[in-house]
C-alpha cells in the first residue's frame, strides 16, 4: 500500500508554492487574459514537473531502469541544444509585422534602439547586486520585453535562472497597460504629452518592402553577427509577407506554425521551474530586475523624444510618449501610446507613430540580444 | 567590481552598437524611399 502515498508523502513545501505559482499562470492567463497563448502552458507545466517522481521528467525506477521524460526530452533537444523554439518563433513574428509604418517614416526607428536602454541599465544593477556577468546579462534580456530573445540569451549563457527570466519576460509584456503609462508619466509634462503630430504616410513600393528585411539582416549582421539568428529569422519571416508569391507560407508562418511553436515552447519552458531552481531569492530579485528594466526601456525611448525636440522647430516637435512605444511589446504598446494620448487629448491620433516606434522595437530588441551575445564573451576573454 | 567596470563597457558600446545599426538602416530606408518616390511625385507635379 505504501506505492499509494509514495507521491504524497514525497511533495516538498517548495513543491506545494510552485503548483500555487502554476495556478496563479493559469489564472493571470485565463482570467486576465495575460498573454494566455503562454502562461497557460507555463502554469500547466509548472504543475507537471514538479509533481513527485514526475514522469514528465527523466527517472532511474526502481531495478535501475530508465525512464525518459517528454518536457525533460523537449527542454534539452528544442531548447537546450539548439535554441530552435525560440529562433523558429521569429519567423511567425516577422510575418506578422508590417513595417509599412516605419518605412513611411523612419526616424521613429531612433526610438527602437533608445528604448533598450533598460536591457543595459538592468545589467548593470543585476552586477552591483552580485549577480555574475552572464547571468545579470540573461536577467537584463527580460528587459526586451520580446519572450524569445530573453529565453535564446539565458540559453546561450547557460543561466540557472531561465525559469524565472521566462516567467518574468513573459508576464512583464502583459504588464505593459501599467508599466509604461507610469513611467511616462514621471518623465514628461502634461504639455508635452499635448503635442500633436500629424500623420502623412508616404506609399512605400514593393521593392522598398522586400529590400527592407534583406538590408536589416545584412547591416545587423555584420555589426553584430551573433544577432544574425535572432534578426534574420525575423526578417526571413517578413520577407515571406512581402515578397507576395508566398502567401500561404506567410499565412501559416503566421498562425498554425506561431501557435505549435508557442504551445510548445510554454510546455518546454516549464521544465525551468523544478521547484529547487525557482522557488529562491533570485526570482524575486529576477522579478525586481525586469521590472526595473522595463521602466527604464520606457524612460530611455521617452528621454530620447526629448532630446530631438531639442533640435526640432515648432509643428515638427515629437510627442515624447512616443518614445516609450520603441519597447519590443507589440502591438501592446503602441495601443497603450495611443490611450493615453487620447485620454490626453481626445482628438490626438498618435497610433501610426507609435506603431512605428513599436515594430521598431522589435529590430531594436533582438539587435540588444545579439549585442550582449557578441559583447560579453568578448569582454570577459579579453 | 571589475564586473561592474565591465558592465559599464557593455552598457556604452551595447548603445552605441544598437544606434549605430539603426542609424544605418535609416539611411538606407531613407535612400531607398527617395529612389521609389521620383516617379509618383512627378506624375503629380502640375504642368
Amino acid at each position: 500500500m505504501d506505492f499509494l502515498l509514495s507521491g504524497l508523502l514525497a511533495i516538498t513545501w517548495q513543491q506545494l508554492i510552485m503548483y500555487l505559482i502554476g495556478a496563479l499562470l493559469i489564472y493571470l492567463a485565463i482570467k486576465k487574459g495575460f498573454e494566455p497563448a503562454l502562461l497557460m502552458p507555463m502554469g500547466f507545466g509548472a504543475i507537471l514537473v514538479n509533481l513527485p517522481f514526475s514522469g514528465v521528467l527523466d527517472q532511474t525506477l526502481q531495478g535501475g531502469i530508465a525512464s525518459n521524460g517528454i518536457i525533460q526530452w523537449l527542454f534539452e533537444t528544442t531548447i537546450e541544444a539548439s535554441e530552435a523554439l525560440p529562433i523558429l518563433l521569429f519567423i511567425g513574428i516577422g510575418a506578422m509585422i508590417d513595417f509599412g509604418p516605419l518605412l513611411s517614416n523612419p526616424k521613429m526607428m531612433v526610438f527602437g534602439a533608445a528604448a533598450q536602454f533598460g536591457i543595459f541599465f538592468s545589467l548593470m544593477v543585476a552586477t552591483m547586486m552580485g549577480f555574475d556577468l552572464l547571468d545579470a546579462a540573461a536577467i537584463a534580456s527580460v528587459a526586451a520585453a520580446d519572450g524569445p530573445t530573453a529565453l535564446l540569451v539565458s540559453q546561450i549563457f547557460k543561466s540557472k535562472y531561465v525559469g524565472a527570466i521566462a516567467v518574468a519576460a513573459y508576464s512583464y509584456m502583459a504588464l505593459v497597460p501599467i508599466v509604461q503609462p507610469f513611467a511616462i508619466k514621471l518623465v514628461t509634462t502634461k504639455k508635452e504629452r499635448l503635442i500633436r503630430m500629424p500623420y502623412n504616410p508616404r506609399n512605400i513600393s514593393k521593392t522598398t518592402r522586400i529590400l527592407f528585411p534583406i538590408i536589416v539582416t545584412i547591416i545587423a549582421g555584420l555589426i553584430a553577427p551573433m544577432s544574425v539568428s535572432l534578426v534574420g529569422f525575423l526578417m526571413f519571416g517578413n520577407l515571406l509577407r512581402e515578397c507576395g508569391v508566398l502567401n500561404s507560407l506567410s499565412q501559416t508562418a503566421q498562425n498554425e506554425f506561431a501557435n505549435i511553436i508557442t504551445l510548445l515552447l510554454g510546455l518546454t519552458i516549464s521544465f525551468s521551474m523544478k521547484a529547487d531552481q525557482f522557488v529562491n531569492l533570485e526570482t524575486i530579485l529576477i522579478m525586481c530586475l525586469g521590472l526595473l528594466g522595463f521602466v527604464m526601456d520606457t524612460i530611455g525611448g521617452v528621454l530620447c523624444a526629448k532630446i530631438m525636440n531639442l533640435f526640432l522647430p515648432q509643428g515638427k516637435k515629437i510627442n515624447p510618449m512616443i518614445g516609450g512605444a520603441g519597447i519590443s511589446a507589440f502591438p501592446m504598446s503602441a495601443r497603450v501610446i495611443q490611450k493615453m494620448a487620447l485620454k490626453e487629448d481626445n482628438q490626438n491620433h498618435l497610433l501610426m507613430h507609435a506603431i512605428g516606434a513599436n515594430v521598431s522595437g522589435q529590430i531594436g530588441s533582438v539587435l540588444a540580444g545579439g549585442i550582449l551575445l557578441n559583447l560579453i564573451p568578448a569582454l570577459i576573454g579579453g | 567590481m571589475e564586473d561592474i567596470l565591465i558592465a559599464l563597457e557593455i552598457m556604452g558600446l551595447g548603445m552605441l552598437g544598437i544606434f549605430v545599426v539603426i542609424l544605418l538602416i535609416i539611411g538606407v530606408v531613407s535612400v531607398l524611399t527617395r529612389l521609389s518616390q521620383p516617379r509618383a511625385d512627378s506624375d503629380s507635379a502640375p504642368d
